[in-house]
């Protein structure tokens, strides 16, 4: 039997994480098989394996750490048990004659540890000159027995192996996955991040293709410091005064523009919700199209520019929620308008704000794009200006990037729809009768229902959807 | 011109085959692959499809701990077999650490190649033997190199006349790539290059990455460009199209030969794998930009030029598979049977010839290994 140990798949790695077995024991094995896959610090690997046979033991479970020269997977070579084809005499000879053959055969190179006779002391005699050697050079170094014909049928079938698992591999991993799934970040980057112990996932990217950057991870780290620390001083002890232990902030700024916009809101426009699922698998198709075409380089680009776009196009086609409720003093009166400035929810160091892009129906896909980009980035360094954040027409909040589902929005106050964009996850969805993996998002709305009726809602609730499950209707 | 930086104008790339395999005539270049028949582009195929199945043995064996580290190639074949086969046997060149392709043009074994990368030796072939340098792995040092092993040849060579040149002449090819682009020593041998008009052809694959730095932040203009500024001609070439590859080569060597002086060469291709098997590429780029080369293999193009056109059949394609399964089972069990270097042999490196002092600590040396009961010939001690 033969052990494989973890060797160092990197430049002076100490561990990796079992990700995955690829076999079991019983399993058969071929050279090159992939056998398990493995995380280092730097990467994701595919280990193949060095031995042909039949596997008998995993030395670690799946999600364990192991140091590197530790065992891995143990296996029954077909070289050290006699070959099932009979007129094959010299390896029935060599497995009964000398049956550690195969584990005299060179050991990993690397990360197996010190090899065992490299510390052994050796006995010293006194004869001072050179005797020739019993055994020829060379024996211990051979290969594992394998007869010709047998090694050939296994490369061969390893070859074949190898290329079909390429291509399951770039079959089961489209752009999209690769894109929803992976943050980018340089490896130093992440270097960073794991020391720091902060999850890149959590992290928004600045970097000129959106890759997250050293800064990026240094602000994460300080703004969730800052709200950690103060945890464990957040519970003050019993038996101080009631007033000692109650902390009074007076309600200003922000936190009281917003409260004051809610109630209004929700207590003058009676609101009606509705969601709808959405196979959002184009939009993200589209998306990583965009982002690798030369027009949108150093532009971040996110399915929320799609659904932007979509918000757009639908109001068109259904006016009624691109409005106001106005009491005049000839009574009430629904105002429709004919141009629309998006607002986006944006959650910012001093609260949430809610700019909106002004005469958003003029803008071509990119410029949207950077006019997203722009308002984000504006929001996040806190110089959003009062201009920006009046005369909004419709709102999107972006609740999906917290990883929320859905949610009831609240109307912002002089407008009469939100659309609440959920997160993207993949999900089992039936396509065709049969259940496959799809991108998947929620989409909220909320109206006001003395201007927009049920029927309304849905429909303009519809129409975003369509071009989330096919962005190619934009072009009609 | 209104050529942006990042996307040189069509005609500047120079191509001979189109990533659909269909052959594109170009006045200036067709007459230097005029004699390339179905036999040799046959040949071009099989070094390129067993340089890749040898570079998928390598990764094996460095995942499986045989190989401190392995210098994947994949993607970059057609510019090293085009390029290989355009030099002749006199000629010298300087690899970087990935140039297995080259190698292989070059007479060198496939598992010599893996001797430096199994920590028992810091070669693996004789460079003299096939006029191929010893890998190197510290970035562009093989660049001053070149240029100094040029001027040696200018030397050499003074007073051949023209005609003997181009019969008997040698030419040097310095490999680098667009990583590489940014170090010092790179400037200094282009300079030195074109001062002293010497025989030497920069060969830079350009493949995209530098480890995780993209090409736009190594270059604001197509590195040919910088050859302007040196004096010297820089020609930008397809680099997964092994015939274009190969006539620019020949064009820049026979050049080189007849005392024209140096070239730059970009030969535009992509690193489809990892930088190293230390590397993983999928922290850094995006798979679609991956995708998009897929379609630009060198592979798959001299296939579908070979099948269009009849020029190969079926039994071809499968026999050049198994011969590349062959190799790489010889290949594992050549790497696996490597000896260990034993301590004797650094005698033998210090100095050039026999040194009395040397010669003292060698024979103390054999004496203390002989005292030793389980004394077996060195070379063979585990």
């Amino acid at each position: 039997m033969s052990t494989f140990n973890l060797p160092d798949v990197g430049e002076g790695l100490t561990e990796a994480e079992i990700v995955g077995w690829k076999v079991k024991p019983g399993d058969t094995v071929v050279v090159n098989q992939v056998f398990v896959e493995i995380e280092t610090a730097k990467s994701l690997v595919e280990l193949p394996s060095p031995y042909a046979g039949v596997v008998k033991e995993l030395h670690a479970a799946e999600g364990e750490t192991l140091a590197v020269g530790s065992p891995l997977f143990s296996v029954d070579e077909v070289g050290s048990r006699p070959a099932p084809m009979a007129n094959v005499p010299e390896v029935a000879d060599i497995a009964e004659a000398d049956t550690p053959v195969a584990s005299e055969e060179p050991g990993p190179l690397v990360g197996s540890g010190p090899k065992a006779d490299a510390v052994k002391r050796r006995a010293r005699t006194n004869r001072p000159a050179p005797t020739r050697p019993a055994k020829a050079p060379g024996v211990q170094g051979s290969a594992p027995a394998i007869p010709a014909a047998l090694a050939d049928t296994i490369s061969r079938r390893a070859a074949e192996l190898g290329h079909a698992s390429t291509r399951l591999t770039a079959a089961a991993k489209p752009a999209v996955a690769a894109f929803v799934d992976r943050v980018l970040a340089k490896p130093p980057v992440r270097k960073v991040a794991k020391e720091l112990g902060v999850d890149l996932a959590q992290v928004t990217g600045t970097g000129g293709q959106g890759e997250i950057t050293r800064d990026d991870v240094f602000s994460y780290k300080a703004q969730r410091e800052a709200e950690r620390d103060a945890a464990p001083m957040f519970w003050s002890a019993k038996g101080q005064e009631v007033d000692g232990r109650v902390v009074r902030t007076p309600v200003r700024g922000i936190r009281k523009a917003t409260a004051k916009a809610m109630v209004e809101s929700a207590f003058t426009a009676p609101h009606v919700s509705i969601f709808v699922d959405v196979d959002a698998s184009r939009t993200m198709e589209y998306v990583a199209r965009l982002k690798k075409s030369r027009d949108f380089e150093g532009i971040k680009v996110s399915p929320l520019l799609v659904l932007a776009k979509a918000v757009i196009w639908a109001a068109a086609r259904n006016p009624s929620v691109n409005a106001s409720w106005v009491e005049t003093e000839n009574g009430a009166e629904i105002q429709v308008k004919h141009f629309m400035n998006l607002g986006i929810a944006a959650a910012t160091p001093r609260g949430l704000l809610v700019p909106n892009i002004k005469e958003a129906q003029d803008l071509s896909m990119r410029e949207l794009a950077i006019a997203l980009n722009d308002l984000a980035e504006t929001a996040r360094a806190g110089k959003t200006s009062p201009a920006d954040m009046t005369g909004g027409t419709l709102t999107v909040t972006n609740i999906g990037v917290l990883g929320i589902d859905t949610g009831t929005p609240i109307i912002n106050p002089g407008e009469v729809a939100i659309v609440a964009f959920g997160t993207i996850r993949q999900k089992p969805w039936v396509v065709d009768g049969q259940v496959v993996p799809r991108w998947i998002t929620t989409l909220g709305g909320s109206f006001d229902h003395r201007v927009v009726d049920g029927d309304l809602s849905a429909r303009f609730m519809a129409d975003v959807a369509s071009i989330m499950q096919e962005p190619a209707l934009l072009l009609d | 011109m209104t050529n942006t930086v990042h996307e040189p104008s069509e005609q500047a790339l120079i191509q001979l085959l189109t990533p659909e395999g269909e052959r594109r005539s170009h006045a200036e270049y067709d007459s230097y692959i005029q004699d390339i028949d179905a036999e040799m582009l046959r040949g071009f195929y099989r070094d390129m499809a067993l340089t890749r199945r040898f570079d998928q043995e390598a990764t094996a064996l460095q995942r499986q701990g045989q190989l401190a580290l392995w210098v994947p190639l994949r993607g970059q074949e057609a510019a090293q077999i085009g390029s290989g086969r355009a030099t002749r046997p006199n000629d010298y060149i300087f690899p970087t650490y990935r140039e297995h392709g080259v190698a292989l043009t070059r007479n060198v074994d496939f598992p010599q190649m893996l001797r430096i990368f199994r920590g028992i030796s810091n070669g693996g072939w004789d460079p003299r033997e096939n006029n191929f340098h010893m890998y190197t792995m510290v970035l562009a040092a093989q660049m001053p190199h070149a240029t100094g092993y040029a001027m040696g040849v200018q030397r050499d060579q003074a007073g051949w006349d023209a005609e003997r040149l181009e019969k008997d002449g040698t030419a040097v090819v310095a490999y680098f790539g667009d990583g590489s682009s940014t170090e010092g020593e790179v400037h200094e041998s282009m300079v030195f290059a074109a001062s002293f008009n010497s025989p030497v052809v920069f060969f830079c694959q350009n493949n995209q990455w530098a480890i995780s730095v993209p090409f736009h932040v190594q270059s604001k203009v197509p590195l040919a460009e910088r050859a302007a500024g040196y004096g010297f001609p820089g020609i930008r070439v397809d680099g997964n199209d092994v015939l274009a590859v190969l006539a620019v080569t020949r064009w820049a060597l026979e050049r080189a030969r007849r005392g024209e002086g140096p070239v730059l060469i970009e030969a535009v291709t992509y690193r489809m794998s990892a930088h190293t098997t230390a590397d993983d590429p999928t922290k850094y780029r995006m798979s679609a930009d991956e995708e998009a080369w897929l379609e630009r293999d060198p592979l798959l193009r001299l296939e579908k030029h070979l099948k269009d056109n009849q020029l190969a059949d079926e039994v071809f394609f499968k026999q050049v598979a198994v011969d590349g399964d062959e190799m790489a089972t010889r290949v594992r069990e050549e790497a696996l049977a490597f000896p260990d270097p034993s301590l004797a042999q650094s005698f033998a490196n210090v100095y050039a010839e026999a040194h009395p002092l040397i010669q003292e600590e060698l024979k103390w040396h054999l004496e203390y290994e002989a005292g030793f009961a389980d004394t077996t010939e060195e070379g063979a001690t585990r």
